[in-house]
C-alpha cells in the first residue's frame, strides 16, 4: 500500500475545532437521551435554584432597607412622612427606591438598557461620521487629522476595550516570558542568576505594577497629550501575568527528557535545530499550561488595573457605576460581573483547547 | 588495526567520596563487518559502555578509537538504537525517520530524503503506519521505527543497546530476524548489548560477557561457530550451540556467585524475647 508521508503538522491546524463541532452536532443514539436529559436537567435546575436564591436574597435585602427608610421617616418626621415614604416606595418611583443588591429581573432589565444604549450610541456615531465625512475628507486631503467621534463609549465598546487590553497584555507577556523562560531553562547558571529576580517580582501586587508602569510611561509620554491609559494598562496586565509563563517555560525547557536530548546528540542536530525541533516541542505542554494561567491572571488583574489607569474598560465601568449611585447602577455592576465571568470562562476554554492540541503524553515515545 | 578499539577504558561518575567506578580496564576490539554481542547483568554498566562508544560520554581514562581516530563526539557513522526507543512523541513515524535522514544527508534533495524514509519504513514493514504517532504503535512497532531511524542514516556501524529488552518473546524473535536480515545485506559492523545469552548466540559472531559493576570489566570472549543463516529451532539441537551456551551461562553464574560471596558478613541478631505483660 503506497501512502504519502505528511511532514507538516497534519491534522493539527484546526483539529481543536473538532470537539467543538462535535459538541454542536450531537449524534444521538438510542439510550443517549435519558442521560443527556439528566445531565442538562441538573444543570438547568441548578441555574433555576441559583436565580431563585438570588431573587429571594435580594427581596429580603430590599425589604430590610425599605423598612429602615420608613422607620426613619416615622421617627424623624412623623406618621405623615412615613406614609408618604411607603407610598413612594410602593409606587416604584426611582427617587426613593432602596439601593441594594438588585434582583435578577432588574439585572436583566439593565442588560436590555445597556444594549439599547449601545444601539443609540452606534446610531449617533454613524450620524456623526456621515455628517463629518465631507469635512474629514477635506482635512485628510490637507494632511490634517480627521475629526473622530469622541462621545461616551457604549457597553459593547467597553467590553471590547477590555478584551483588547487583555490580549495586548497577554501578547506582551508571551513575547517577554517565553524567550526569557527558554533562555533561563537552557542555562543553569542564568537560571540561578535570574532566580532572585523572579522570586522578588512574582508576588508583587497588580496595583504596584500599575504604579511602576505609570511612573515609566508617564515620563516616556511627557509632552504628549494623547491618552496613554491603554498603554499603561496593557503593559501592567502583561507584567503582572507573565510570571506563570516564565516559570513554567523555564521548568519545561530545563526538564526535557534526557532520552530526547540523547537523540538530538546522536542525530547531531545543530543548536537551533535542537532547540526548535526537540526542546521546544517537548516543553510545549508546560509552556501552554503557563500561558493558560497567564491569560486567566491577566483577565483577573485587568479589572483592577483599568480602574486605576482610567482606561475605558470594564474595570472603570464597574467603578464609575459604583460612584454614580444611580438607581440601576447596582444592576449594571452585576451585569458587568457576569460579562467578566463569562468572558473569563470563554478565554480559559480557548486556552484549554489550544493546550490539549499541543500536549502529548510524556511516555508516548518510550 | 581494528575497526573499533577500546584501550584500558575507565569510567567513573562523581568526584571524591561520591565517586563510583562503573567500568574499569575495558579492552575490546571489533573488526569491520563483525557482529559482536556484549552480555551482562542489569546494572553492570552496559549502557555506560554503549554511550562511551557512541560518543555521548567520554572515558575517565583510556581511549576509544573508531577507525583509528579517537571518539570525541557522536557521529553519523555510528548509528544508535536506544534501549527505550526514544522516538519523539510529537512527530509521526515518517517525521521521526525524516529528521534523522535530513541530518545524515543535508545536501540531498527532499525527494531523495522522502524516498529514503519510505524505503526504510517499508523495510521494517511499517508503511501503513507511516503517518501515525508513536503512541498509536505497539512496543514492537516503536522499536522497528527506532531501527529504521538508525539504519536510514546509513551508519557504518550499528550500536544496539538492549534493543529488544522490553518486548515479548515472539516479537523479539521476529525483530532479531529482521535485524540480522538487514545486517547480512550489507554486512555493517554491529555491536549488540543484551542481557539474553540466547539472543547473543543467535545473532552474534562473538560474545563477550561484562562482569557486573562496580568496576565492571569484560570477561573472556566466546566465539560462536555456527553457520549463518542460523535457524532458531534447529540451533537448539546444535552441539556447538549447547556447548557455547552452557559455557557462557556457567561463566555468568560463577561471577554472579562471586559477587554474592563478596558480602558474607555475618550479622548478629540481638537476643530479645517478647516481654510478658500478664505477670
Amino acid at each position: 500500500m503506497e501512502q504519502d508521508i505528511t511532514l507538516n503538522k497534519e491534522g493539527q491546524g484546526l483539529a481543536f475545532l473538532k470537539p467543538l463541532v462535535a459538541k454542536f452536532t450531537p449524534k444521538f443514539q438510542k439510550g443517549d437521551l435519558v442521560p443527556w436529559l439528566k445531565k442538562s436537567g441538573i444543570t438547568l435546575l441548578s441555574i433555576l435554584l441559583f436565580l431563585g436564591l438570588w431573587h429571594m436574597g435580594s427581596k429580603a435585602l430590599y425589604n430590610i432597607e425599605a423598612n429602615y427608610k420608613i422607620e426613619k421617616a416615622l421617627t424623624e418626621q412623623g406618621q405623615v412622612a412615613a406614609d408618604a415614604e411607603r407610598d413612594c416606595i410602593a409606587s416604584g418611583e426611582s427617587s426613593c427606591q432602596p439601593n441594594t443588591l438588585p434582583s435578577p429581573t432588574q439585572v436583566w432589565a439593565s442588560l436590555q438598557t445597556l444594549i439599547a444604549d449601545h444601539k443609540v450610541i452606534n446610531a449617533d456615531k454613524a450620524a456623526f461620521n456621515q455628517k463629518m465625512a465631507a469635512t474629514n475628507a477635506k482635512l485628510v486631503a490637507k494632511g490634517k487629522n480627521a475629526i473622530v467621534y469622541t462621545g461616551r463609549a457604549s457597553f459593547v465598546d467597553i467590553v471590547l476595550t477590555s478584551i483588547k487590553t487583555v490580549f495586548a497584555g497577554f501578547l506582551l507577556a508571551l513575547l517577554i516570558a517565553v524567550p526569557i523562560g527558554v533562555v533561563i531553562g537552557l542555562s543553569p547558571s542564568l537560571r540561578s542568576a535570574f532566580n532572585w529576580f523572579i522570586q522578588i517580582f512574582k508576588p508583587v501586587s497588580p496595583v504596584v505594577w500599575y504604579l511602576l508602569v505609570f511612573m515609566i510611561v508617564k515620563t516616556l509620554y511627557i509632552g504628549d497629550s494623547s491618552d496613554n491609559a491603554f498603554v499603561i494598562s496593557f503593559i501592567s496586565v502583561g507584567l503582572c501575568a507573565m510570571w506563570a509563563t516564565l516559570v513554567n517555560t523555564a521548568m519545561g525547557v530545563s526538564s526535557v527528557d534526557k532520552d530526547y536530548i540523547n537523540v538530538a546528540k546522536v542525530l547531531k542536530l545543530g543548536t537551533f535545530q535542537k532547540i526548535f525541533k526537540v526542546i521546544l516541542p517537548s516543553s510545549l505542554p508546560l509552556i501552554f499550561t503557563g500561558l493558560r494561567i497567564t491569560l486567566s491572571v491577566a483577565w483577573m488583574v485587568l479589572i483592577a488595573i483599568e480602574l486605576l489607569a482610567q482606561s475605558q474598560g470594564l474595570g472603570l465601568f464597574v467603578w464609575e457605576e459604583f460612584q454614580n449611585g444611580a438607581n440601576d447602577s447596582n444592576a449594571k455592576i452585576i451585569v458587568a460581573m457576569f460579562v467578566i465571568g463569562i468572558i473569563g470562562f470563554l478565554l480559559d476554554r480557548i486556552m484549554l483547547s489550544v493546550q490539549n492540541m499541543v500536549s502529548f503524553n510524556k511516555n508516548e515515545g518510550v | 588495526m581494528a575497526y573499533l578499539e577500546l584501550n584500558n577504558v575507565y569510567k567513573s561518575y562523581g568526584e571524591g567520596d561520591n565517586r563510583t567506578d562503573v567500568l574499569s580496564n575495558i579492552n575490546l576490539s571489533i573488526e569491520e563487518g563483525e557482529f559482536v554481542a556484549i552480555v551482562g547483568f542489569t546494572g553492570s554498566g552496559k549502557t555506560t559502555l554503549v554511550n562511551l562508544i557512541n560518543g555521548l560520554l567520554k572515558p575517565t581514562s583510556g581511549e576509544v578509537l573508531f577507525k583509528g581516530e579517537p571518539v570525541v563526539d557522536t557521529s553519523h557513522e555510528r548509528g544508535v538504537i536506544f534501549q527505550n526507543y526514544s522516538l519523539l512523541p510529537w512527530l509521526t513515524v515518517g517525521q521521526n525517520v525524516y529528521m534523522a535522514v535530513k541530518e545524515a544527508f543535508p545536501k540531498e534533495k527532499k525527494a531523495f530524503l522522502m524516498k529514503r524514509v519510505k524505503d526504510y519504513v517499508g523495510m521494517v514493514s511499517l508503511t501503513p503506519a507511516i503517518n501515525k504517532r508513536p503512541k498509536e504503535l505497539s512496543g514492537g512497532m516503536r522499536q522497528r521505527v527506532a531501527v529504521a531511524r538508525a539504519l536510514a542514516m546509513n551508519p557504518e556501524m550499528i550500536i544496539m543497546d538492549e534493543p529488544l529488552g522490553a518486548l515479548d518473546a515472539l516479537t523479539r524473535g521476529n525483530l532479531q530476524d529482521e535485524i540480522l536480515n538487514i545486517w547480512s545485506q550489507d554486512k555493517r559492523t554491529a555491536l549488540l548489548i543484551t542481557n539474553d545469552v540466547d539472543e547473543g548466540i543467535y545473532m552474534a559472531d562473538r560474545i563477550i560477557p561484562l562482569k557486573p559493576g562496580p568496576n565492571a570489566t569484560l570477561g573472556p570472549e566466546f566465539k560462536i561457530d555456527i553457520e549463518r543463516p542460523r535457524d532458531k529451532t534447529a540451533m537448539n539441537d546444535n552441539p556447538n550451540f549447547k556447548k557455547t551456551r552452557n559455557a557462557i551461562i556457567e561463566y555468568l553464574m560463577d561471577i554472579g556467585e562471586a559477587r554474592k560471596s563478596v558480602s558474607n558478613e555475618i550479622y548478629e541478631l540481638p537476643d530479645i524475647a517478647p516481654k510478658s505483660f500478664v505477670a
